[in-house]
């Protein structure tokens, strides 16, 4: 009986299977292979000259201090504000409201929200009235206004402002959903031995927070990492903007180089595979 | 803190929403003011005299800027992909947690690491096979592609929706002799409604708000681009065309916006069994 029933089981995963095996597992086996030849085609092997160049060329590695800044100001700025948020909003009656009007960003697209934020960062040079809110503020306060996609001592913590107002939201519903299942007992107890307030969040919401936290981090992570469409549509990389993710998307379509894609491609699953080594890890403690 | 003056909680609280709510409302606004207002003051001037409201921008870029037919491209995507996706994922994960599968925790674990797989590593080898088959440019490559890379989420999450259903419940089935189809369709899928919901919008929205795998697919004709590729190239053909971008960008929001509100309680739950879990 047993092999039969097997052969059943394996029926039911089967579609899933051919469609993960032909779209995602095969095609990261062949662009690994691939990002070791050049050429139009990735034709001519070329063993590491791919990653010399991306790891070397002053071009490129901007790109990696961008992926970094969004790593940390990204994931940083979503988590802090999401629990300061969560805290806050827990302690009113219209949480609800509160929250879903943080948390809204997260429905729509990136490329409607990279559209909302150039219209945010409209710049005109300092004769014409303003017509950008954040220029219109500047002005307003007695500053000049700024050039906040072109300029670039600014445009990368503009871009990545963006991404905090979309993804806050995520940060603060899950750590609230952990927020609530803190005990009040606990709380109350804290508080008959005399603790204040701000002692109670340090000393014990936040450390029963921890795992909450470091799942909403590595997700944030792992999102600032592959970060495309809001880079893509706001200014194509260009201005010294450039992330991994349309890196790979500018060498495939615009330079048509596929070995050097695939490269940059690769550089993003290595930085990737210790959050993934984490997450399984997490999901094994669990079961 | 119950022993604080409330005031500044209330005061930070709804300063912080109204500034997080300030992006969409100038988009909103601007989307219906006339092109040469919106070009020369800003968007907060509309709401003094005197005042200047129209709906030409919404009927340009429905018609002439092709953002009608783009939702009916971003449509003709998401459904499909978002029936494949529960479907397939439904029986994946089905098998992983009530079948025997031999070596089938190693597997599901394999999938777990799956989820976190860029698609970067998979547009060109996929883009190759599309071009050899002649498949570029058209809606079955984006339904194929979308199907796969939206399943390791989805049989994750309904995996452990399904091994938390009542254990008690489906073994008395089993000793009663029902087949795993039997059980499958009369007790796990209706038991499961909201947990498939929730997928489903879930993948709804993840497809309908995809730029990378269109604009790699599809490219940008036309006849096929959904609604966010027509909006980023509207970006870089009429870049401070104000009047077109915003109302094309409130356009491709709408149908979100209106999932949210009606459906925000799925919606968050997905997110939430999703992210605690994994």
């Amino acid at each position: 009986m047993r092999p039969r029933l097997a052969t059943i089981a394996w029926l039911w995963v089967l579609p899933a299977f051919v469609l993960l095996g032909v779209f995602l597992v095969y095609p990261v086996v062949n662009t690994i292979y691939l990002s070791f030849f050049s050429g139009r085609g990735a034709s001519v092997f070329v063993g590491l000259d791919n990653y010399r160049y991306l790891f070397t060329h002053p071009e490129t590695l901007v790109v990696f201090r961008n992926n970094l800044l969004w790593l940390v100001l990204f994931t940083g700025a979503s988590v802090g504000l999401g629990l300061i948020l969560a805290v806050l909003s827990n302690q009113v009656r219209y949480e609800a409201v509160a929250k879903a009007i943080i948390f809204v960003p997260m429905a729509v697209s990136f490329t409607a929200a990279a559209v909302i934020w150039r219209f945010m960062y409209i710049y005109r040079p300092g004769q014409f009235e303003q017509t950008g809110v954040l220029n219109a503020a500047m002005v307003a306060l007695g500053f000049d206004p700024v050039p906040w996609i072109t300029n670039t001592a600014v445009n990368n913590y503009a871009l990545i402002a963006a991404g905090i107002w979309m993804w806050t939201g995520f940060a603060l519903v899950v750590i609230s959903a952990g927020l609530k299942g803190i005990p009040a007992e606990v709380l109350e107890a804290a508080r008959v031995d005399g603790a204040n307030e701000v002692q109670i969040f340090w000393r014990v919401i936040l450390p029963m927070l921890r795992s909450v936290m470091l799942v909403v981090a590595v997700t944030l992570t792992i999102n600032s990492l592959k970060v495309f469409d809001l880079v893509y549509v706001m200014t194509f990389g260009n201005y010294q903007t450039d992330v991994l993710a349309n890196r790979m998307f500018k060498e495939m379509f615009t330079f048509g180089n596929f070995g050097r894609a695939s490269a940059v491609a690769v550089v993003l699953l290595l930085a990737i595979i210790p959050l993934m080594a984490l997450n399984i890890r997490r999901f094994r403690r669990e079961q | 803190m119950r022993h604080v003056s409330r005031g500044p909680l209330h005061i930070a609280i709804i300063i912080i929403c109204l500034l997080w709510m300030l992006p969409s409302v100038g988009l909103f606004v601007s989307s219906l003011r006339p092109r040469d207002v919106i070009a020369t003051t800003g968007w907060w001037t509309a709401f003094t005299t005197p005042f200047e409201f129209t709906l030409t921008n919404y009927e340009q870029v429905v018609s002439a800027q092709g953002m009608g037919q783009s939702f009916i491209n971003s449509l003709i995507i998401s459904v499909p992909v978002t029936v494949f996706v529960v479907i397939v994922a439904a029986f994946a994960a089905y098998a992983f947690s009530w079948m025997d599968l031999p070596g089938g925790d190693t597997i599901f674990l394999i999938v777990v690491g799956l989820i976190v797989v860029p698609i970067q590593l998979t547009l060109i080898p996929v883009l190759r096979m599309f071009a050899s088959s002649g498949l570029t440019g058209t809606f079955p490559a984006v339904w194929l592609a979308h199907t796969a890379y939206g399943l390791p989420f989805a049989v994750f999450l309904l995996r452990n929706f399904f091994i938390a259903l009542p254990k008690d419940l489906l073994e008395s089935a089993f000793l009663e002799g029902a087949s795993h189809r039997r059980v499958f369709f009369r007790i796990v899928m209706p038991l499961s409604v909201p947990s498939l919901a929730a997928l489903g919008i879930f993948q709804f929205l993840w497809v309908w708000n995809d730029l990378l795998v269109a604009l790699v697919y599809l490219g940008g004709s036309r006849s096929v681009a959904p609604m966010t590729v027509t909006v980023s190239n509207l970006v870089s053909s009429f870049g401070s065309e104000w009047h077109l971008l915003t109302a094309a960008a409130f356009v491709s929001m709408l149908l979100p916006l209106a999932i949210f509100f009606a459906l925000q309680r799925y919606f968050v739950e997905g997110i939430l069994a999703g992210a605690v879990k994994g």
